[in-house]
């Protein structure tokens, strides 16, 4: 399989009912999931919700418990690592350090016995824009140019197949912008099939075509950034792939193509063909720029819900958006995303507001939000900040 | 020397700014002193002692000062055997520590290193033979080894050794002996540089294609070349002066005589001091030379990433 020859295109992937268990700590439950060849493929999820276990079940470094792995309609679950015509950016770049990074590129040519190893990989090398520090031994590179090299041992190699295991994490963020249309272009040049582990949601929407989004040991839910970003169909995809502003309570009406969910006796209308359950107890959302603050009350208007009166009780500029949060009694705090289309912002703190949306920007959930409201109810600005810390010390412990 | 190669790839580091201090002086100099007392003086005595000629009376044991480099000639004339049986042996027995090491050091490293108990009990097994005295284990090889034992006649039993054959007095159990003795020296330095063996570059290997003896060629042989550099050094320096092994009294016999059992013979019992002195010089001035030739080697010929040894 792993002949002296490139692989042509990229191969598609199938897992089928795929289980990884270690001792005492199930990593992987029941996955089934086709990554079609040529596609570039981002899985995305929290740190250690079981990415890198994927990854290395596909690239056979780890034995799965239960299930086959197919590439290119080939089965491979019993097959060695270096019989599977993949190859993995490793999420610890794992740079041979004995060796020269030309060396390291080339390492992989060499044991297919490729024509012109040295060549090729000095191409590769060029590709990640490192060509002049070819002679030079992994410790002597930073963090992004030993992620860079890693990129290229891998890429070099044409694999039917390429995993990247977090590629772009030690970059800063315009390096890793432009690595990000690097890849995306070496992709679509040569064809071959991406697979590409995250937990950065912007990168996964930027460059994948699939995305799927994982937790816990399964993939929550999948599909085109667009659809899994306009639709989520569960609490955590909601909130792990941008922000939502969620809220819970029975359905109380139905109409034709429409819902009505009570929460705390406001009245949510969401279209029925945008809502996983039509009955009982239901979490229906809002992305937050799809909220419009009014500082007068509208009159109410069938096709728009409308939440208020509440008070803003934070704001924050941001460039190009603002964000303002804004406290209703009993429905807790809601995000409101608004353009930056005049001077400033619209809305000051403390001002009374309305919110509202329009019925078809709605969502409504397969599970519940957890119950719990995202900000204590009698949300002032210290416990905001407070809550915003630890949001951003659990985001850098993470990364 | 040798023992620099512990620290296997030490990153390079910044030079400390030069700063001489009169504490530092004070504190080396209890060093300085030892070296001058125990390695200097006696090394001048030796290669005095090494050019002396006998009296003008001829009697045992009784030298002049003088200038005798004819001593030289007459020791390696009449010794050249013992001292290339000597090299020998000692390269032999260091290729079978090695061979037997290598995957020791490495299951203790690599295999159990997910159950340190194991991993600790295994260590103290390799070490527990330093705690009785090298001199007592070689005597009992040698029982188990004589044609007594019930080893031999096992063999003979089975027709498996002729009946007029042995195996103590022969070079077979000379260097089973010197690797035996010996084993700890190298499995040592070879399970501290395996221990730090990454594994990942190992799954990194196999990822790009290499088959399990490739990976073990290109990727785990040279990570761990400054551990076998050390432990060859360990043990073939110590094996080719040795003189118990190959001694009448424990493993060897007349025909295995290595240089140790010459220079022990004419200094005890010939108490000839110049031949004894001389040959202590030409192992050393060997043993120098070969390590130094080696070493070279394998800082620009294998490339194994131990220049600190230079
Ligand atoms: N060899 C192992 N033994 C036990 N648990 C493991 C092992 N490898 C990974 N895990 C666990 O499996 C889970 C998923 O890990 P991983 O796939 O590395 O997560 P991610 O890459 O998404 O951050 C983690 O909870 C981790 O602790
Ligand atoms: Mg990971």
């Amino acid at each position: 399989m792993a002949g002296g020859v490139f692989a042509e295109s990229g191969a598609d992937l199938e897992l089928v009912g795929i289980q990884k268990r270690f001792p005492g700590f199930t990593a992987i439950e029941g996955m089934d999931l086709t990554i079609p060849a040529g596609s570039f493929f981002a899985l995305l999820g929290p740190s250690g919700c079981g990415k890198t276990t994927t990854l290395r079940l596909v690239a056979g470094l780890e034995e799965a418990t239960a299930g086959r792995i197919l590439i290119g309609g080939k089965d491979v679950t019993d097959t060695k690592p270096y019989q599977r015509p993949v190859n993995t950016v490793f999420q610890s770049y794992a740079l041979f350090p004995h060796m020269t990074i030309i060396e390291n590129v080339a390492f992989g040519l060499r044991r297919r016995k490729i024509a012109d190893a040295t060549g090729k990989a000095h191409e590769a090398l060029r590709l990640v824009e490192l060509d002049h520090l070819a002679a030079r031994r992994p410790q002597q590179l930073s963090g992004g140019q030993q992620q860079r090299v890693a990129l290229a041992r891998a890429i070099v190699n044409r694999p039917a197949l390429l995993l990247l295991d977090e590629p772009l994490g030690a970059l800063d963020l315009k390096l890793r912008r432009q690595m990000q249309l690097e890849l995306k272009s070496i992709q679509e040049e040569v064809g071959l099939t991406f697979l590409h582990v995250t937990h950065d949601q912007e990168e996964a929407m930027t460059m994948a075509d699939t995305v799927a989004v994982m937790n816990k040991g399964k993939i929550e839910q999948l599909g085109a950034p667009e659809v899994l970003y306009e639709l989520p169909r569960t609490a955590f995809v909601a909130n792990f792939l941008g922000q939502s502003n969620l809220f819970t309570g029975p359905v109380e009406g139905t109409t034709g193509d429409s819902i009505s969910v009570n929460v705390e006796g406001n009245r949510i209308v969401v279209p029925k063909s945008r809502a996983q359950r039509h009955s009982g107890e239901v979490t229906v959302g809002a992305r937050p720029e799809k909220l419009t603050l009014h500082v007068t009350e509208p009159k109410p208007e069938a096709g728009t819900n409308l939440l208020g009166p509440g008070r803003v009780i934070d704001v924050s500029f941001s460039g190009v958006s603002t964000q303002y949060i804004v406290a209703i009694p009993g429905l807790g705090s809601i995000v409101v995303f608004a353009q930056n289309m005049g001077v400033g912002p619209l809305v000051g703190e403390g001002t009374e507001t309305w919110v509202s949306w329009k019925v078809e920007h709605g969502f409504g959930l397969e599970d519940e939000a957890p119950r719990q409201p995202r900000f204590s109810s009698d949300t002032d600005t210290a416990s905001i900040a407070l809550e915003k810390k630890r949001a951003l010390m659990s985001e850098l412990e993470e990364a | 020397m040798a023992f620099s190669a512990f620290a296997s790839a030490a990153p390079a580091q910044e030079p400390a700014p030069k700063r001489r201090s009169k504490i530092a002086l004070l504190l080396l100099a209890p060093g300085v002193l030892y070296l001058v007392i125990f390695f200097l003086v006696p090394l001048f005595t030796l290669v005095t002692t090494a050019l002396q000629a006998p009296t003008a009376s001829g009697d045992i044991g009784q030298y002049v000062p003088g200038f005798e480099i004819g001593n030289y000639a007459t020791v390696l004339a009449q010794y050249s055997p013992q001292i290339l049986r000597s090299f020998g042996y000692s390269l032999v027995a260091t290729v079978f520590a090695l061979l037997f090491s290598y995957p020791l050091a490495y299951f203790i490293a690599v295999k159990v290193r997910h159950r340190p108990l194991l991993q600790n009990l295994l260590l103290v097994l390799v070490i527990a033979p330093f705690f009785i005295s090298f001199l007592l284990r070689t005597m009992a090889w040698k029982s188990m080894l004589s044609d007594e034992s019930f080893l031999v006649s096992a063999l003979k039993g089975l027709s498996l050794m002729a009946p007029d054959a042995h195996i103590t007095g022969t070079p077979f159990s000379v260097i089973f002996g010197l690797t035996y003795n010996f084993i700890p020296f190298m499995t040592l330095p070879l399970y501290a540089v395996l221990e730090r063996l990454d594994t990942r570059y190992l799954e990194a290997g196999s990822d790009l294609y290499a088959r399990p003896f490739t990976t073990f060629r290109t990727i785990t042989l040279p990570l761990s070349a400054p551990g076998i550099i050390s432990g060859v050094l360990l043990t073939f320096i110590p094996a080719a002066g040795d003189y118990v092994n190959a001694s009448r009294q424990f493993l060897g016999g007349t025909g295995t005589t290595m240089i140790g059992n010459v220079i022990d013979s004419n200094f005890f019992d010939l108490q000839n001091y110049p031949a004894a002195a001389a040959l202590s010089i030409i192992l050393m001035s060997a043993i120098l030379v070969l390590v130094i030739v080696y070493i070279l080697l394998s800082v620009y010929v294998w490339k194994t990433g131990t220049e600190g040894l230079l």
